[in-house]
């Protein structure tokens, strides 16, 4: 059992190029935590420091309640499987998954045990004599993984795993790492990804890092119902959330707010009278868009529809440099081509945003 | 005329020469020879694209068989026959070789040559791949680097010449200007050694030198795959606990196995027509000589073609499957 903490954990390079900065985070023993951003938001360098792979250049990281700053990663108790797979080409798979054990110079018996056991949950056990090359991506990705299995670590460190894999092979990979996480309830993962689809299944919390420090931390629901600023609201689900400018015209319970475009949307979040008059963005997410006769958030002639089967989505007409609305309807709805709709989402599903930041309290 | 003109003017007619021949041979074939009109159109273009490559690789051919095949033939011959003196010749059968396995220097060379077949590459290739990783993470790493390469562009006589300074002995009353007696010397010599006359150690003296010229070669091509290795192997390597030593051995060197063969029996060709340092340095005196200055001693000094061309024959038997297996590791390398 071990939990992790980062204390004002920041990385600069060469003394002024900042990549994160003060990065403060709780992660509890057995948990499965997701980094995701958009690439370049330094969630790998996050992972790579915590693995020692990376200097810290600033702040503290504790594992398991001891100080790990300038502790080799060998001594970290952690295991790290990598994007490209990182296999030794020229170690059989058996080789490849004793290395770690040889070098702590670990009983021949133990070795060989805790390989076979290795191999057996990750069903490997007919390719421990062939080497990386003859292998497919996906046995190579189970290799990689069934090397850091058989160190045993507290922490397990994933960075990208699946991207490398094509789609069936991923979502595959995706349900094996879940029953993996199952099989080692006490085990710590830390998984890192660009995925919002991995980040949603996996993880049992999410940090969504973006423009060098944590835009928020929570589980996977709390991030799609209650996202706390506008990055994250939009990060997270696809298509992105609707955002809209307006301002606050009535306060209480719930908030009325009138849109520039000459909408009107309710929130169920409650604010109070000083918020009157303040500019908001109201975020609506593609899926809480329905039709309606009444009251409308906006209406806008529908330019392209997308039918995926289930769904489809309508890509509303937008001025010049505005983002364009998106809205998800259940079945098929290829006639709503070049029609005027008028849509509107039930209070609970309107986020409000001010300065950037959430309006819930 | 001035020479430059001439090299100038030499150039010109070369060149001109070369693509006359090309346009002009196309021209025929295609106007002439196969014209491509008339009832057998279709035949005739077929046939002057069969002979179009041959045309084209004609002066290629012509040149490699003249330089380089036609004298292994001449040469195997000359090894079977004598000069007569006053002209002529005649067959000798396998005489020549006879009396050169009979002859000490002969064996004197073949056992050199094992030995500096053995030292030089292992020491090339092991101090190449060293500077090649000592020199891989460091700042100042390429200029290292181009120290080390320096040597290669220096002749071998020109190295044999600098390194003769180094081994020089002066009479014992006079300062010494060779570095190795200064040290020996400055360490408690008694007094300065003429080490290019000390058997056995001599041929070691010698080998150092084509060790100071090849290290860079070797370093040059086991630094770039080096650099080939991917960085995640590594990083996997560290972080299950391998220190520097067994990354450097257990993941590094396995990696790059093939390039070290390469590297290494490329030195071994090198090192079997040794050849400028041991005549700019000994002359195969005080027991150094080694096959190819022994050929030339046979076939240039004492003008006996026979033992001459029947050492030269001798020396491309041991290159020739060393040569093959380097030839197809490369190519297999580069697929």
């Amino acid at each position: 059992m071990a939990g992790l903490k980062l204390r004002g954990i920041e990385k600069t390079y060469g003394g002024s190029v900042n990549v994160l900065k003060d990065i403060n985070l709780d992660i509890e023993p057995g948990e499965l935590i997701v980094f995701v951003g958009p690439s370049g938001c330094g969630k790998s360098t996050l992972l790579r420091m915590i693995a020692g792979l990376e200097q810290i250049t600033g702040g503290e990281l504790t594992i398991d309640g001891q100080v790990m700053n300038d502790i080799p990663p060998a001594q970290r108790g952690i295991a790290m499987v990598f994007q490209t797979y990182a296999l030794y080409p020229h170690m059989t798979v058996r080789e490849n998954m004793s290395f770690a054990l040889k070098i702590a110079k670990k009983p021949q018996a133990e070795i060989e045990e805790a390989v076979n056991k290795a191999a057996k949950v990750l069903q490997l056990e007919d390719y421990l004599d062939r080497l990386p090359k003859a292998l497919s991506g996906g046995q190579r990705q189970r290799v990689a993984i069934g090397r850091s299995i058989v160190r045993d670590p507290k922490v397990y460190l994933f960075d990208e795993p699946l991207s490398n894999l094509d789609a069936a092979l991923r979502v595959a990979t995706r349900i094996e790492i879940a029953r993996l996480k199952e099989a080692m309830p006490d085990r710590t993962m830390i998984y890192v990804t660009h995925d919002q689809v991995e980040a949603m299944t996996l993880a049992s919390r999410i940090v969504v890092l973006a423009n060098k420090g944590i835009a928020q931390v929570g589980t996977p629901l709390d991030l799609y119902e209650r996202p706390e600023n506008e990055f994250v609201a939009q990060f997270i689900g696809s298509p992105s959330m609707n955002l809209l400018p307006g301002k606050i015209t009535g306060t209480g319970e719930q908030t009325t707010v009138t849109l520039d475009d000459g909408g009107v949307a309710v929130s169920a979040i409650p604010t109070i009278d000083a918020d009157m008059g303040k500019t908001v963005n109201i975020g609506v997410r593609p899926e809480d868009l329905v039709e309606t006769d009444g009251n409308a958030i906006f209406e806008a002639r529908v330019d392209i529809t997308e039918a995926l089967g289930e769904v489809t989505l309508l890509y509303f007409e937008s001025e010049q440099g505005q983002e364009g609305l998106i809205a998800k309807l259940p079945g098929i709805h290829k006639e709503l081509r070049g029609k005027t709709v008028r849509m509107t989402a039930a209070p609970a599903k309107v986020h409000l945003f001010h300065n950037g930041q959430s309006m819930r309290r | 005329m001035h020479p430059a003109i001439q090299g100038l003017l030499t150039i010109a007619i070369g060149v001109s020469a070369c693509v006359g021949y090309f346009a002009l041979s196309n021209q025929f074939l295609d106007k002439v020879l196969f014209p491509a009109k008339g009832p057998n159109a279709g035949r005739n273009i077929n046939r002057a694209n069969l002979i179009r490559p041959w045309l084209f690789l004609f002066p290629a051919l012509f040149a490699l068989g003249l330089y380089l095949a036609y004298p292994v033939f001449e040469t195997l011959r000359l090894s079977f026959s004598e000069r007569i003196p006053g002209g002529g010749y005649k067959w000798v059968g396998t005489d020549n070789y006879a009396q050169m396995l009979d002859d000490r220097k002969f064996k004197e060379a073949i056992t050199n040559n094992m030995l500096w077949l053995i030292v030089v590459p292992a020491m090339s290739t092991a101090f190449g791949l060293l500077a090649a990783q000592l020199t891989d993470r460091i700042r100042w790493g390429n200029l290292a680097k181009s120290l080390i390469f320096m040597p290669m562009a220096i002749s071998f006589v020109g190295a044999s010449v600098i390194w003769k300074l180094i081994y020089d002995t002066r009479p014992v009353d006079q300062d010494q200007i060779g570095v190795l007696n200064a040290i020996y010397l400055a360490l408690g010599g008694a007094e300065p050694q003429t080490w290019l006359t000390i058997p056995l150690w001599n041929n070691f003296f010698l080998m150092i030198v084509l060790v100071w010229i090849q290290t860079g070669f070797a370093m040059v091509i086991l630094s770039a795959a080096l650099r080939g290795i991917p960085e995640g192997t590594i990083e996997a390597a560290i972080v299950d606990g391998a220190n520097p030593f067994q990354i450097f051995f257990k993941i590094k060197v396995p990696q790059i196995k093939n390039t070290i063969l390469v590297v290494w029996t490329t030195i071994t060709l090198t090192v079997l027509k040794v050849f400028d340092i041991v005549f700019a340095m000994t002359n195969g005196q005080w027991n150094t000589q080694v096959l190819a200055n022994y050929m030339y001693d046979n076939l240039f000094r004492a003008n006996d073609w026979g033992v001459g061309s029947a050492s030269a024959i001798v020396i491309m038997l041991l290159v020739t499957p060393i040569l093959v297996w380097n030839v197809r590791n490369a190519r297999k390398e580069m697929r």
